[in-house]
């Protein structure tokens, strides 16, 4: 069985495609980091995958079932807000809250959400940070609380939507690090989703690239190569390797206005 | 100052209040939708003139209106915000519908300032029964989606995609708010509903960073600010709803500046 599974699917809001006719496969327990431009549909994908967005064309699986909303084995880290990093309340709250708002009606949190919050707190070593209120904590912190969060009724794929952006890089070390932790300990399959492949490199199994449309999904080599990227493209890329880190950038003055991308 | 029969139902009066707006206003500031609830109460202008036109009890014609207003803003969900036009434009014309009504109804020149402004000294029994049923049923109801109502106004999408529907706990919400609104207007007005349903939660806010905590905070803070109002209007002989206003704006400025000096203290 495949964890996710993509035949010939279309992905878009109204007019608009992000994704068209694509098809995929990624492996129990891989470690995937969704690549691409801000923009190119990286969480049009992920809401795919919680059933949250049907496909307007062709057939997804998500561990061999098709999407749906409420699946309590995908644990979801979505973006962060600044309304959210402006909160006044205290983490642990928070993670209870999110078991306890399954339910309707009293009582307002029993035994069993707090031992889990408890535990998932334990894993990410967040259980003195949960203490804290939301707007005091660092961006490092907040996520590590948000990956704690997911990890609430032991899922078996762990979705996160850009928990990179606007951290430093000792930060961005400590989340992919961290999650990679709990990836293995659990075996679980992680999409990570980020507009940068530096802070992932070394501890992805693969990488799936979104562009223009299309996706490319394979090991890093593979697929952040000037042949591969210029045919995700369809225009000419190149991929230029210093130090530890790849930078792809639009070749030369062939596309007008073709940016220099962001290294990746 | 018991003895009288009017002093002892606006104390009730101010309780019933309390409570249902200290509670959901609470919610209102965190999932920042005031202006929503201003909006609300304009709406509700022209549902109790029209109302004393058609001769039924004002605050009957008052909730229906805030009701409807309520779902429809719950309706729109996302797409109302960002919306600050439409809405005003429509509570304008509330306002002044609300207006044209009492231009109709020449005998009673007072209803206008009363419904604005609010008059708690002239609640009478019948009306204190009919605030303590919505009470109850808008705290009720919120204590049964209150979990729930908490994940989707933390985080929305996380909340989505565990398969609880934001938008359909928000409409009931946007109900759950029309009756505080309308609760709060027997005793504030229209133009001051702020004061009560604002005011004290956003003050509970800076006191406290855990939510049981902070709504008990809210409640307890809207009794105290009314009652007080209550006291020194007594004394005065100046309006209530200025007094609670005064005490609710002073005590958000002393939790404003006691988190300020909280926070860069340490």
């Amino acid at each position: 069985m495949t964890a996710i599974s993509f035949k010939s699917v279309t992905l878009g809001h109204g007019r608009r495609r992000t994704l068209e006719k694509a098809s995929f496969e990624v492996a129990p327990g891989d470690f995937i980091g969704l690549l691409g431009a801000n923009g190119a549909g990286k969480t049009t994908l992920l809401r795919s995958l919680l059933g949250l967005l049907p496909p307007i064309e062709g057939a997804i699986e998500v561990m061999g079932s098709r999407p749906s909303r409420g699946n309590r084995r995908i644990g979801y880290v979505p973006q962060i807000h600044r309304a959210f990093s402006e909160l006044h309340l205290i983490g642990r709250d928070l993670l209870v809250g999110s078991v306890a708002g399954l339910r309707f009606g009293w009582p307002f949190s029993i035994g069993a959400d707090q031992r889990d919050v408890g535990r998932v707190l334990d894993l990410v070593e967040g259980t003195s940070l949960a203490q804290r209120p939301i707007s005091s904590l660092s961006g490092g912190e907040r996520q590590r609380l948000l990956i704690a969060q997911a990890l609430l009724g032991r899922p078996s794929m762990l979705l996160l939507d850009e928990p990179l952006v606007s951290l430093d890089p000792n930060h961005q070390m400590g989340v992919v690090e961290l999650v990679r932790r709990v990836q293995k300990e659990f075996g679980m399959t992680v999409v990570f989703s980020s507009h940068e492949l530096t802070p992932l490199l070394g501890s992805i199994d693969g990488v799936l690239y979104l562009g223009h449309r299309s996706v490319a999904l394979g090991a890093v080599d593979d697929v952040i190569t000037a042949e591969c990227l210029s045919r995700l493209y369809n225009a000419p890329i190149e991929v230029v390797r210093a130090g530890g880190r790849i930078f792809v950038v639009a070749a030369g003055e062939v596309r007008p206005g073709g940016h220099a991308h962001a290294p990746v | 100052m018991l003895q009288y029969d009017f002093m002892q139902n606006a104390f009730a009066a101010t309780f019933i209040v309390a409570c249902v707006a200290g509670t959901i206003g609470y919610f209102m500031v965190l999932r920042g939708q005031t202006f929503a609830g201003h909006a609300m109460s304009h709406v509700g202008f022209a549902g109790a003139t029209g109302a004393v036109l058609l001769g039924v009890s004002p605050l009957l014609g008052l909730t229906l209106f805030t009701m409807t207003a309520g779902l429809g803003i719950g309706l729109l969900g996302e797409r109302a915000q960002g919306r600050d036009v439409a809405i005003g434009i429509v509570l304008s014309l509330s306002l002044g519908l609300g207006l044209l009504f009492l231009n109709f109804y020449t005998a009673f020149a007072g209803q206008a300032t009363t419904l604005l402004f609010g008059n708690i000294l002239g609640v009478g029994r019948s009306t204190l029964w009919l605030m303590l049923a919505i009470g109850l049923v808008a705290l009720l109801a919120l204590g049964a989606i209150a979990r729930p109502l908490i994940f989707c106004s933390l985080q929305p999408e996380l909340a989505e995609a565990k398969g609880v529907s934001p938008r359909a706990i928000g409409t009931v919400f946007m109900l759950l708010v029309s009756l505080a609104v309308a609760e709060s207007v027997q005793v504030v007005g229209i133009l001051l509903v702020f004061t009560l349903m604002v005011a004290p939660a956003a003050t509970a806010m800076h006191l406290s960073s855990k939510i049981t905590t902070a709504v008990a905070l809210s409640v307890l803070l809207a009794l105290a600010e009314a009652w007080l109002g209550l006291v020194l209007a007594y004394y005065t002989n100046w309006p209530t709803s200025f007094w609670i206003t005064f005490i609710g704006a002073a005590c958000y400025l002393m939790a404003w500046g006691l988190s300020r000096q909280l926070r860069t203290g340490r």
